[in-house]
């Protein structure tokens, strides 16, 4: 593979798509399982698709459209769980179907025969462009700088959100925040891991790495490493046997992840593995 | 029944405060008024709304009608005098997060400055809290590696190191030991000395050795005064709910109300 990488631009693309999307996936995916977003997550990233549609209909570039969904998207399920009485779960049992729904509408209006949507929905990172990484490159950097700019006050809204507003910060506003970088993070990972397979790049590496550390920031750090080593493990495996490469990175964190659980059991790590919340006694 | 509602020698005016979540009335009316100085328990049965009540305090719930003002100002713009203790359940032991960090986040307050970091001021304040509330050498345990005494005193050293005039707690021993809890009372009276504390408590033991008064909240006031009247006079003269009061312990306003299964 080595060979590969040195010859081919594709595999110079794929490492460092693999790269790019490993930084927004360690941040945010330490973020979302550490406030319990996975299933909002999910549903944000599911209605991107209804923007990749839009992009084929309207014959602009794709991932503007799945850009522009997702964002709003994620805008739009933050003011929903905050402004109404709907449980997210409900809230996601329906963006997340409709996103989709809204996808295959566009997608059949557009002119011409049907685009081949498999690339979006299940990743490949060997067709990650230029211009992929491109926009990658600039969306990584706008969540490193917010996530830098706001570190402390994203601590106080992950650990304990009303002792921050009980504080005078601005909770409503970093959650708002929050979900917009969600909405980024898919559109950074869709080129390489696909719609479908997004949420086990975004929980793994998180998951796997608060297994080691009690360091928020160091967690970060261990996430961004562990994502690049399961996509390129998987890129490797999916070169070498010639699988589909989301399937691949998917299999490789997913297997990665029971070890980790695995090597745990037998001593290694914190004995901190992602358990039931332990819920202190309580005489309410 | 004060004169006024801006005396600055009062921490807390509530005045006819009404809270309604939707079609439920959590609080109808309320009028309290809190002294400095003084350290006030907030007592009631389950979903009688003293913790909505502590929320208004706060400025987390808005009221529905009425006002509240904490030391003359309103809670949303006096919250840097407010030092918050929320209850235990609140918080996701599992966080990877050192005692020590915890606690620095109280000294967040009112700064929300973009790339805001934590100045050698902020730490001396936070080692001399840790240190005064005898936790110092846990600084670096994550906050999963604690007792349930030891958490809660992280949470009042996170709610004090803003140095606030006020300190309001939401049961501050519940899901603590018989002995911490008798530990933490003793550290609320000595910190009451120079600040205002108002607590919500179910705690029976609280009542008649350290509070100076307590408010007997269902939906509406039903007392405000010393915690030592005898329940039968609170119970017939106020009409404290009947579940509240001990029996046969004549200067124990609470009983054992969450034997009935409403423990959660």
């Amino acid at each position: 593979m080595l060979e590969a990488i040195v010859h081919y631009s594709f595999m110079q693309h794929a490492l460092l798509a693999a790269l790019l999307s490993s930084v927004a996936c360690g941040i945010m995916g330490t973020v979302i399982i550490e406030k319990r977003l996975v299933m909002m997550s999910g549903g944000i990233a599911h209605t991107a698709f209804g923007g990749i549609g839009l992009g084929y209909y309207l014959s602009i570039e794709p991932m503007i459209g799945a850009l522009a969904f997702s964002s709003l998207s994620s805008l739009g399920i933050a003011s929903l769980k905050r402004n109404s009485h709907t449980n997210s779960d409900v809230l996601m049992g329906m963006f997340w179907p409709l996103g989709m729904a809204l996808g295959i509408l566009f997608i059949s209006f557009a002119p011409g025969y049907p685009p081949d949507m498999t690339s979006y929905l299940f990743g490949d990172i060997l067709t990650v462009s230029r211009s992929d990484l491109i926009y990658m490159l600039v969306l990584d950097a706008i969540i490193l700088l917010t996530i830098t700019a706001y570190f402390n006050l994203i601590v106080v809204y992950l650990f304990d959100e009303e002792f921050g507003t009980a504080l005078g910060l601005n909770m409503t506003f970093i959650d708002y925040l929050i979900f917009f970088m969600i909405g980024l993070t898919v559109v950074v990972i869709i080129r390489v891991i696909g719609i479908i397979l997004i949420l086990a790049l975004l929980c793994v590496p998180p998951a796997v790495a608060r297994m080691y550390t009690n360091n928020l920031k160091k967690m970060i750090l261990i996430s961004i490493g562990l994502g690049v080593v399961f996509c390129l493990l998987g890129l490797w495996i999916s070169y070498q046997l010639e699988l589909a490469s989301g399937a691949a990175i998917v299999i490789v964190s997913v297997l990665a992840y029971f070890l980790a659980v695995g090597l745990e059991r037998i001593g290694f790590g914190k004995h901190r593995p992602m358990t039931v919340r332990e819920s202190a006694p309580s005489n309410l | 029944m004060n004169k006024a509602n801006h005396q600055p020698e009062y921490a807390v005016v509530v005045k006819d405060l009404t809270v309604q979540y939707g079609n439920i009335l959590a609080l109808q009316e309320i009028n309290l008024t809190i002294a400095k100085g003084d350290f006030v328990g907030i007592i009631g049965p389950n979903g009688s709304g003293k913790t909505t009540l502590l929320k208004s305090i706060l400025g987390l719930v808005r009221p529905t009608t009425g006002a509240i003002s904490v030391l003359g100002m309103p809670p949303r713009e006096a919250c840097s005098q407010i030092g918050y203790v929320p209850q235990m359940t609140n918080i996701d032991r599992d966080f990877p997060i050192t005692v020590g960090e915890a606690v620095l986040m109280g000294r967040l307050v009112g700064k929300a400055g973009l790339f805001h970091r934590y100045s050698q001021d902020d730490r001396i304040v936070v080692q001399h809290y840790l240190e005064h509330l005898e936790i110092a050498k846990l600084v670096d345990r994550q906050i999963g590696q604690l007792s349930g005494g030891q958490l809660k005193r992280v949470l009042i050293a996170r709610a004090l190191v803003s140095e606030p005039q006020i300190l309001l707690l939401d049961e501050p021993t519940a899901g603590v030991d018989a002995h911490s809890s008798s530990q933490i009372y003793e550290l609320l009276k000595e910190l009451n000395q120079s600040i205002t504390i108002i607590i919500v408590t179910h705690d029976t033991m609280a009542v008649s050795s350290y509070l100076k008064s307590i408010a007997c909240i269902n939906q509406t006031l039903y007392y405000h005064g010393d915690p030592n009247l005898s329940s039968e006079l609170i119970m017939s003269v106020y009409g404290c709910p009947v579940e509240l009061i001990a029996h046969g312990v004549p200067h124990r306003v609470l009983g054992q109300h969450e034997q009935g299964g409403l423990r959660c």
